[in-house]
């Protein structure tokens, strides 16, 4: 059914010229745009990013030069390096990679792909903020009350995260544990209007295959979390008991299960890296579908692929928990589901390299980010199989093989993706272009210095460095002069990469203030948010030229047409 | 409410109401939850068969109670949406009202058997049965209480003739409640 | 793999090759589809007056080179899943005969080592106790039992390739034998608070005459 019902309560019914929603600074926090929730978690999740990348600079100068002052921090304690490298990761993981690929990508861009007017339930979605905003306080908080910030890892085992007097951060503890609560509720909140409103809030003649696929990679993602995160957040309540009123869900002196918590975790924590994977994959698809000019090669292959990956989420996690104690027997079973996730993950591979064939290739700064999206987490996704074969990760557990493999599968999705989605969709966002130089300098300063950082952690682990030490001095074995050159290396890698970064915040800043005024469709894409003004006012289109679609998403270089593009609301 | 809704709110593209699929969305988060909750005491239970001796403290008199007052909270859920249906809005106001009434209840029972299991050392921390007992049925008795305040709201707006369609959510959302509680039943009282 | 690190076990080859053969199979794909992909880039770089193919996904000659590859890819992991149940029993679900039993106890933030003594039984008076140093015979088959006193805490012996997280409340079995004589790190290889980074322990493995005369308590100059 097609149509769209537009019987409107006339006592609810404003013109959008006449709503313009809180006026002055006040929309920044009361605002229920979509766009301005997109904004909103967009900023949010780049401040985070800072912060999650000092820590990493903290850490990282700790680790080449042991003992050191590090300038703009001090020396670092072991309990502060543990807490840093904790909160690095959860932070990363739950308030850069989530907010921005999920929060505010998808709310910005959902409904205007689709041809919808705003959300379904825009004040839930302020809602969904304002927790979101909360939760990140709360995190920040726990760094600095009495005792430090929590230092058990993102993962958070107990009996450690359960007893204070193993973790010897109480308050801490207990802040982050709840701090991530919040942010699960955040976003299960925020998946009611992404789902809602791509089934039903779409512009009349879209059909389910007509819909942008970054737009379904976005809702799957959202699924695939909602599904996953139920018994964490049941987990998370049993840990919050044990640390603060003495229960011992967790105690195996009282009958309780440590690996409880573990499985509870990694059932979510598999799915939740598809969670991330799917909206870059998406971003990826979109830009080299405009960039080569060319169909996205097998659209409803590429869906059904993707459902089928997060499917088979499900079934992998304890390949976390090969050597945690489970019953060895266990272990096939997910050595065997582990592999068989690389086969669909090489098909999606296979499909976006096919899309580059017979292509009009253009290299935009956009299409550099994409490509090196495909081509970093590529060597993410191979060095995995190492990890899925259980008799290999018994000596990789642990080692910084794990942390190199999930570096360059998280790197590309949490920061190429980023700057692929940001580069493109800028000229939409803020009405100017970016420039082209800067952003090419700002792209090959930070993918080279970001092989240079993870390549020599690679080598590391297959020497038996393990991770989560301050120090290797106190390990012979670890502590010669060849590994430390590598530390050295890696870190100096890392500083190049921060100062690169630079040159990206100078270029949004130039861009925004006086760069070239962007158009409508700069980039002569298909997709509807093309459509509209640069960027979109209220309600993204004047209330009675909503679009209106006849054709798929990737109709370019149709044979048919003059024009190497044929946007959705153009009237066959 | 004078919040404009837009066009996005009103369209249906699947046809079937948009409030209806938040409704089941936030159903499946909570499947999920409280499916991965009892699936730890469950797991817990079978291999821990010593706690036969702590469950058998509780009172299955009182659950059973309980849960009649639910079931039948959850009927008159279903006949304010058929009054909601035939667009008699203070009717459905008023059943919604009774199935509030249901869920105070519920409450009240519970604090009572609450306040004497404790007062008798059966405390969150007495062993890892209780430890689940108080978290899962508190988790539930927490969503009882978030829905009838929830309920009270749409009640309000019904009785006014407005949102009417609001009325089956709420009550798909009382069913799901009721629903869990035929799970916690049997788990937390009927298995000694 | 033993470029990086020596092997010191029996079962260290056998892990050693299964990584081999993961890298030689998963080197191929990855050689393979990047060379692929810069190739495509390069050669369907945008030139003027050259359009695009319009392809829709359907063309059999273009869908070809996805369902073969992607079938070769599946035979590769069945490969990989058969050699990863094959060292995976031999280290974890097998349990050779043991000339001798050694307890491991983590706890924070030290390993603790209870050696059987003269008598080879554990838990008897003569056992030999020691804090941060194991001292085991080469060629000598060993079980160890593994405890954890208050968080978990991992027993990771990399020249072994060996690694098994200790649990509270349990007592896992495992398994080595040492084949190559030396000193080397254990690692504590879960993150156990704020002293994980110096749990540091060292492995002795010695030879008979040395192993006897430790175990006799004849102090010796050289390990």
């Amino acid at each position: 059914m097609a149509e769209t019902a537009v019987a409107v309560q006339s006592d609810e019914h404003h013109a959008h010229e006449d709503h313009h929603g809180p006026r002055g600074w006040l929309k920044y926090i009361w605002s229920t745009d979509h766009k301005m929730i997109g904004m909103q978690y967009m900023f949010t999740g780049m401040f985070m990013a800072l912060i999650g990348g000092f820590m990493a600079y903290v850490f990282r100068m700790q680790l080449a030069f042991p003992g050191i002052s590090v300038p703009l921090y001090g020396q670092v304690s072991p309990g502060e390096y543990n807490a840093l490298i904790t909160n690095h990761g959860t932070i990363m993981i739950f308030w850069v990679a989530m907010p921005v690929l999920i929060a505010a990508f998808g709310n910005y861009l959902i409904p205007l792909m689709i041809g919808a007017d705003d959300m379904v339930f825009p004040r839930i979605n302020r809602l969904s903020y304002q927790i979101f905003f909360l939760s990140a306080v709360v995190l920040l908080a726990s760094l600095f009350v009495e005792g430090g910030g929590f230092g058990g890892a993102w993962t958070a085992y107990p009996p450690l995260s359960a007893v204070a007097e193993y973790n010897q951060t109480d308050l801490g503890s207990s802040l982050w544990l709840i701090a991530v609560a919040l942010e699960f509720v955040a976003f299960l909140l925020g998946g009611i209007n992404f789902i809602t409103t791509l089934m039903n809030s779409r512009a009349p003649g879209m059909k389910a295959y007509d819909i942008p696929l970054v737009c379904w990679m976005i809702v799957i993602a959202s699924i695939l979390f909602m599904l996953s995160v139920g018994p964490l957040l049941a987990g998370a309540v049993m840990l919050l008991f044990d640390q603060t009123i003495g229960t011992g869900f967790y105690d195996p002196a009282r009958g309780g299960d440590p690996i409880l918590w573990q499985h509870l975790f990694w059932f979510f924590g598999h799915p939740e890296v598809y969670v991330v994977l799917l909206p870059a994959l998406g971003v990826t698809i979109e830009i080299i579908a405009t960039f080569s000019r060319k169909k996205v090669f097998g659209y409803k292959l590429m869906l059904y692929t993707v459902v089928a990956t997060g499917v088979l989420s499900f079934f992998v996690w304890a390949h976390h928990q090969f050597i945690a104690g489970i019953d060895p027997r266990m272990a096939n079973v997910f050595t065997v589901t582990t592999l068989l996730i690389s086969v669909p993950i090489a098909e999606l591979c296979f499909v976006i390299i096919a899309t580059l064939y017979g292509g009009s290739i253009t290299l935009t700064t956009p299409m550099l980010w994409a490509l090196a999206f495909v081509a970093e987490f590529l060597i993410g996704g191979v060095t995995g199989i190492f990890l899925g074969a259980s008799g290999a990760d018994i000596y990789f557990h642990d080692t910084y093989f794990v942390l190199a493999h999930f570096h360059y599968t998280f790197f590309p999705i949490a920061i190429i993706g980023t700057f692929a989605a940001f580069t493109y969709w800028f000229p939409k966002m803020f009405g100017k272009m970016m420039n082209e130089t800067l952003g090419k300098i700002h792209f090959w300063g930070t993918i080279i210095s970001f092989n240079v950082i993870f390549i020599p952690l690679f080598v590391l682990g297959m020497g038996g460095q393990h991770r989560r030490i301050y120090n290797y001095q106190h390990f012979p074995d670890l502590a010669g002069p060849e590994m430390y050159q590598l530390r050295e290396i890696a870190t100096v890698a890392l500083l190049v990469m921060l100062a690169f970064q630079l040159v990206f915040f100078y270029n949004c800043i130039r861009s925004w203030m006086s760069g070239e005024k962007a158009g409508k469709n700069p980039w002569k894409s298909n997709t509807l948010e093309w459509t509209t003004e640069s960027p979109p006012g209220h309600g993204n289109w004047p209330a009675d030229q909503m679009p209106n679609v006849y054709r798929g998403p990737y109709e370019y270089s149709h044979p048919d047409r003059e024009e190497d593009y044929w946007p959705q609301n153009e009237p066959t | 409410m004078s919040f404009p809704k837009p066009q996005a709110t009103l369209r249906s593209a699947t046809g079937i109401p948009t409030g209806r699929l938040a409704v089941w969305w936030l159903i499946a988060s909570e499947v999920v939850i409280f499916g991965g909750l009892l699936g730890s005491y469950l797991m817990h239970r079978l291999g821990h068969p010593e706690w036969a001796d702590a469950a058998a403290h509780t009172n299955t008199w009182i659950g059973a109670f309980n849960t009649f007052v639910l079931l039948t909270s959850s009927f008159t859920a279903v006949l304010a949406h058929k009054a909601a249906e035939a667009g008699d809005g203070k009717k459905a106001a008023k059943l919604l009202v009774l199935t509030m009434g249901g869920a105070v209840t519920f409450v009240l029972v519970k604090s009572a058997e609450w306040a004497y299991e404790i007062s008798h050392g059966y405390t969150i921390t007495a062993n890892n049965f209780w430890s689940f007992y108080y978290t899962a049925a508190g988790l539930h008795a927490l969503h009882v209480i978030a829905g009838a305040i929830i309920m009270g709201i749409i009640a309000a707006d019904a009785y006014r003739g407005r949102e009417l369609q609001r009325v089956e959510l709420i009550g798909i959302y009382w069913h799901f409640v009721d629903v869990v509680w035929i799970f916690l039943f049997p788990l937390l009282y009927i298995a000694k | 793999m033993d470029r990086f690190l020596i092997q010191a076990s029996t079962y260290a080859a056998d892990i050693d090759g299964l990584i081999l053969l993961v890298g030689v199979l998963v080197g191929f794909w990855f050689v393979a589809c990047e060379g692929i992909f810069f190739w495509l880039i390069w050669k369907f770089r945008a030139r003027p007056g050259v359009k695009s193919e319009y392809l829709t996904g359907s063309e059999k000659k273009i869908r070809r080179w996805i369902s073969i590859p992607h079938l070769l890819v599946l035979v590769c992991d069945v490969f990989i899943v058969i050699g990863s149940i094959q060292v995976w029993y031999k280290v974890k679900q097998q349990l050779p005969e043991a000339d001798s039993t050694i307890r491991v106890t983590g706890q924070q933030w030290a390993w603790t080592f209870q050696h059987p003594g003269p008598d080879n039984e554990l838990d008897t008076a003569d056992d030999i106790v020691t804090i941060g140093e194991l001292y085991v015979e080469v060629e000598k088959t060993y079980h160890f039992q593994l405890q954890a006193v208050d968080v978990l805490h991992s027993f990771s012996v990399p020249v072994f390739r060996l690694k098994q997280d200790a649990v509270p409340g349990r007592s896992i079995t495992g398994w080595f034998q040492p084949t190559v004589t030396g000193e080397f790190d254990i690692q504590c290889a879960e993150i156990c608070g704020i002293g994980h980074g110096m749990m540091a322990a060292r492995i002795f493995i010695q030879d008979a005459n040395q192993h006897a005369a430790w175990v006799a308590g004849i102090p010796s100059t050289t390990p």
